[in-house]
């Protein structure tokens, strides 16, 4: 029986076409295949070969990455990356874009974005303790904007809170690049055994290949595609192809899943995420080296008369596709229907090499598997690196510094996220020890031990369209720097790589540096990628957004009583670690304050991170450090305001100094709170790292400047709290 | 010592928490039992319902919970006398079961609520509240999106009246609750219902120990 549709045959590269493929991939599938592919087929190779699944303009340079490190399990290949954190545990990470679905539809969009990848980490094995997100929004000013920032916080609280994954940190940038086109990254931080990692591979002729969870319908046809292409302004017609997310089901999906992977019944398991059954299904034979035959007949589904194509490319929530062992098969059905879901066996397991898919007893597609992975499309795409940016010349300042301050922690770059997280169950789990704004990484604890980890997403977008290499490096840095801060030792980091069209040269440059500028970050701070997620053709009407390689870090601290946060108690000296040359290209202080986005971002010295970031870690883990904070966004004094904010107490200050000191970006720095000032002056200077105490935390609600000059910490909180609630009030 | 029943309906997401609260001040597991059970673990002397989103709380919060096979023994066990304690989505659905009155609408303004909260302390002679004192108050987290408190007036009336008002809302009422309220008794004071979560204050690690006197109460009956 042939799957060949005839009457297709005319119309087959022109619907190749609008699935995607060009010409030159259209002419492979036939290569491949010696026939014109069925509907079903074609559809299998576009969404296979589609930029979301197959990597294809990305691939090469994702190797230039370091992947491994003693302390990786598995690295990237599988659903997410496995790190060893101690006493025979693993942690599972990865964080995932969720961009075009959620400018079209945002509530959905972010809500199936966080669904998504909490499957990533838990079909591995690992109950997820920790969610955490990325966003990054267009000009607060647009209407449009605030209907994205409205629906995505809505979405992501929606669908974490209902599973019961703790919400614990995040950020969140605006810029008008992001107008068509926001971004959502959704990270899932897991917990596993290291005897209990399930991996994707299918084995063992003959057995049964099982569907668990919900039913199939007709939602999320080639999303996968859709997120292959650039925006227009037709772009909101597809929101047929955003999925619809049901947490509760995830939730029993979850429970399932984990009651099941407790017994020996799962030979390998795969999430259907983008792509649904043709992804999970096709990758699942191919990393086992095996074919798989799949009868559509037997698939759960929610409406009535779907095709076998309607089917394999359906991307419906909340679904798994499992190997089982036969044996084991009837056992495995108990527990899944015990939390009411669908579990039914649609094909198994074959020797054949190939994907062969039945409906209604016609072969729908039987495509060989080898050269449908390995003849994918790579592309070495034409690539032009941005030239390096003049560096900032003199910059004349006219507004005092108070005032300047009071501004810039109002900003929406920069003030207060409350509304946000206040929206997001941040406690449930009962292990979260730093919730969102206490510490510079949230810290959750192991469940039944002392041990805890220390979690970040961070990336400083107008660094990396400035320079993508030096922001690229940055991003990697400044999470690394974040976990130091709580004193956790940072282990590996999953990476979200937000970029334009690929196709133009300009886009790929940008791609291209940013992976170097990572690549030796990571090999500088022994600090490895176990996992990631490309994001490509985010432009809308031919303007890209600012490149966006997020990054999310895990690091492990032995014992969770020794975090610390950056809110401050009174009575502290305060301590710089780190040089200040006042570097303001790129800082928020010029584009705020100065109204320009200019000049170069701040020197990212891999040497000085490690120095003095080893340096810091050792002297919170000594139990010196009552307080730490990294220097970041909007400098050192926005840094120091926010300590004060966070702990209620107030600062005197007793450095000297202009705009470039206070408000400089430069990197590798820290605010160390102690009592011992005169010890850790000391210490840093045996180390050869640059100290200077900057001043004290004080009795009273003041932030005092030398000059006497002061500003009430009301007035500075009621400016750092306002933007957020008034916009939404 | 009490022994504890912990119900875990699909969807309920704070039971490991309540777990780890129970266990720390009982010094004991407490059992676990699913909805689909229609007895209570023999020698049951308190049932415990965790909040979550029991059925995704895809009807009215509480309401399909509330028709589980396991709440027949519940009511029974509430009927003699048997301890109850509902928290967040196991206080709507006590309500929804009518083993308290009144119903918890969607908040006020209409979001999600997760932060912590000042609660006062009522009463203070009760088994659930006797470490503290009365007027006490204490830092709890919330985290609900329907968690406004409503009854109607002669219901409200009757529970100042017979003072069956557990806690109170300290620090604002940012749920919209008739009277502050965030919890409530009923009648034989044997059953207790809140929105608030004291079992994610119970370890100094995670802020604070605020909410373990309602289970050190408990565990000294």
């Amino acid at each position: 029986m042939s799957p060949n549709n005839p009457a297709l045959a005319n119309d087959t590269e022109a619907l190749a076409k609008s699935f995607g493929l060009n010409a030159e991939e259209y002419g492979k599938v036939l290569e491949i295949m010696g026939r014109i592919p069925s509907l079903t087929e074609l559809g299998i190779f576009s969404v296979m070969w589609s930029e979301h699944c197959s990597y294809k303009s990305s691939r090469i340079w994702l190797k230039e990455l370091p992947t491994k490190a003693p302390w990786v399990i598995h690295g990237p290949g599988e659903n997410a990356g496995v790190i060893d954190i101690g006493e025979g545990m693993a942690a599972i990470f990865k964080m995932e874009s969720h961009n075009h679905p959620s400018f079209i539809e945002p509530y959905q969009g972010a809500a199936t974005g966080v669904g998504g990848i909490l499957r990533d980490v838990f079909t591995m094995g690992a109950r997820p303790i920790a969610n955490l997100n990325a966003l990054r929004f267009g000009d607060p000013s647009l209407p449009v904007t605030k209907r994205v920032v409205d629906g995505v916080v809505r979405g992501i609280g929606g669908y974490g809170n209902c599973v019961g994954v703790p919400t614990v940190g995040g950020e969140v940038n605006f810029h008008s690049a992001y107008n068509g086109n926001p971004l959502v990254n959704a990270m899932t931080v897991g917990i596993a055994r290291h005897d209990k990692i399930f991996l994707s591979a299918a084995a063992g002729i003959g057995n049964p290949v099982v569907y668990v969870g919900s039913k199939t319908g007709r939602d999320g046809i080639h999303g996968a595609t859709m997120a292959s292409t650039e925006f227009d302004a037709a772009s909101e017609d597809k929101r047929p192809t955003v999925q619809v997310g049901d947490p509760f089901t995830e939730k029993l999906l979850i429970e399932a899943c984990l009651e099941l992977m407790q017994t020996d019944a799962i030979v390998a398991i795969q999430d259907m995420g983008a792509a649904g059954l043709t992804s999970s299904s096709v990758e699942m034979a191919g990393k086992g080296g095996v074919g798989i035959e799949l009868n559509l007949d037997h698939v759960p589904q929610r409406e009535t008369g779907m095709s076998a194509y309607e089917m394999m490319l359906s991307e419906s929530q909340e679904r798994m596709l499992l190997v089982l062992k036969p044996e084991r098969s009837e056992m495995a059905r108990a527990i899944i229907e015990k939390w009411d879901l669908d579990y039914a066996v649609i094909g198994h397991i074959t020797d054949t090499g190939r994907i062969v898919v039945k409906h209604k007893g016609v072969v729908e597609a039987d495509i060989a598997l080898d050269p449908l992975a390995e003849a994918a499309p790579l592309y070495r795409r034409p690539f032009v690196e941005t030239p390096k940016p003049a560096p900032l010349g003199k910059v004349e300042h006219t507004t005092p510094l108070l005032e300047a301050l009071e501004k810039l922690i109002a900003c929406p770059d920069l003030c207060s996220r409350r509304w946000i997280f206040d929206q997001y169950d941040s406690t449930v789990g009962g292990q979260t020890v730093k919730r969102p704004a206490q510490a510079d990484a949230a810290i959750v604890r192991l469940e039944g031990t002392k041990r805890a980890l220390a979690i970040t997403v961070d990336c400083t977008p107008r660094y990396c369209v400035a320079d993508a290499e030096a922001g690229g490096a940055q991003a990697v840095v400044e999470t690394w720097r974040n976990i130091t801060a709580t004193g956790a030792k940072p282990l590996a980091i999953t990476d979200n790589m937000n970029f334009g069209n690929p196709e133009k040269p300009e886009i790929m440059g940008q791609f291209v540096s940013a992976i170097k500028g990572m690549a030796a970050a990571c090999i500088a701070l022994d600090f490895p990628v176990v996992s990631g997620n490309v994001s490509l053709y985010n432009e809308t009407e031919g303007r890209p957004i600012l490149p966006t390689p997020a990054i999310g870090a895990v690091g492990v601290l032995e014992d969770a009583a020794q975090a610390v946060g950056y809110g401050l108690n009174p009575g502290l000296a305060l301590v710089v670690i780190g040089e200040t040359r006042g570097e303001l290209g790129r800082s928020l202080y010029l584009r705020e304050i100065l109204g320009r986005e200019e000049g170069a971002p701040p020197t990212v010295d891999l040497i000085a991170e490690r120095r003095n970031g080893d340096f810091v870690r050792a002297q919170i883990l000594s139990g010196t450090v009552a307080a730490c904070h990294d220097v970041a966004d909007g400098g050192l004094l926005v840094a120091v305001t926010e300590m004060a904010l966070a702990g209620d107490a107030g600062v005197t200050l007793t450095q000297e100094n202009g705009a470039e000191y206070w408000f400089g970006e430069d990197q590798a720095r820290y605010v160390l709170a102690v009592q011992d000032a005169a010890a850790l002056l000391a210490a840093a200077a045996a180390a050869g790292i640059p100290a200077t105490q900057i001043g004290s935390s004080v009795n009273g609600n003041k932030l005092t400047l030398p000059n006497a000059v002061a500003i009430s910490l009301p007035q500075l909180r009621d400016a750092h709290e306002r933007f957020f609630p008034a916009w939404f009030a | 010592m009490m022994k504890a029943a912990i119900l875990l309906f699909p969807g309920i997401n704070r039971e490991r928490d309540m777990v780890l609260a129970v266990r720390q001040s009982f010094g004991h597991e407490p059992a676990i039992v699913w909805h689909k059970e229609t007895a209570l673990p023999a020698g049951t002397d308190l049932v415990i319902i965790p909040g979550g989103f029991s059925f995704g709380d895809y009807l009215r919060c509480g309401a399909m919970a509330a028709q589980s096979p396991i709440m027949q023994a519940v009511k029974a066990h509430a009927a003699r006398g048997g301890y109850v304690l509902g928290v967040c989505n196991g206080f709507q659905i006590l309500t929804e079961a009518g083993l308290l009155p009144g119903a918890l609408l969607r908040n006020a303004g209409l979001r999600f609520l997760s932060m912590d909260t000042m609660l006062r302390v009522e009463r203070a002679d009760t088994v659930f509240t006797n470490h503290w004192q009365k007027g006490a108050q204490f830092r709890a987290p919330m985290a609900h999106g329907d968690g406004n408190y409503t009854a109607d007036t002669a219901t409200l009336d009757r529970l100042e009246g017979e003072n069956l008002v557990a806690f109170r809302y300290a620090d604002g009422n940012r749920n919209g609750s008739a009277r502050d309220i965030a919890g409530i008794f009923a009648p034989n004071l044997r059953v207790l219902g809140l929105m608030p979560h004291p079992e994610n204050l119970v370890d100094p690690l995670m802020g604070g120990t605020d909410g373990k006197p309602l289970f050190d109460a408990l565990a000294s009956v």
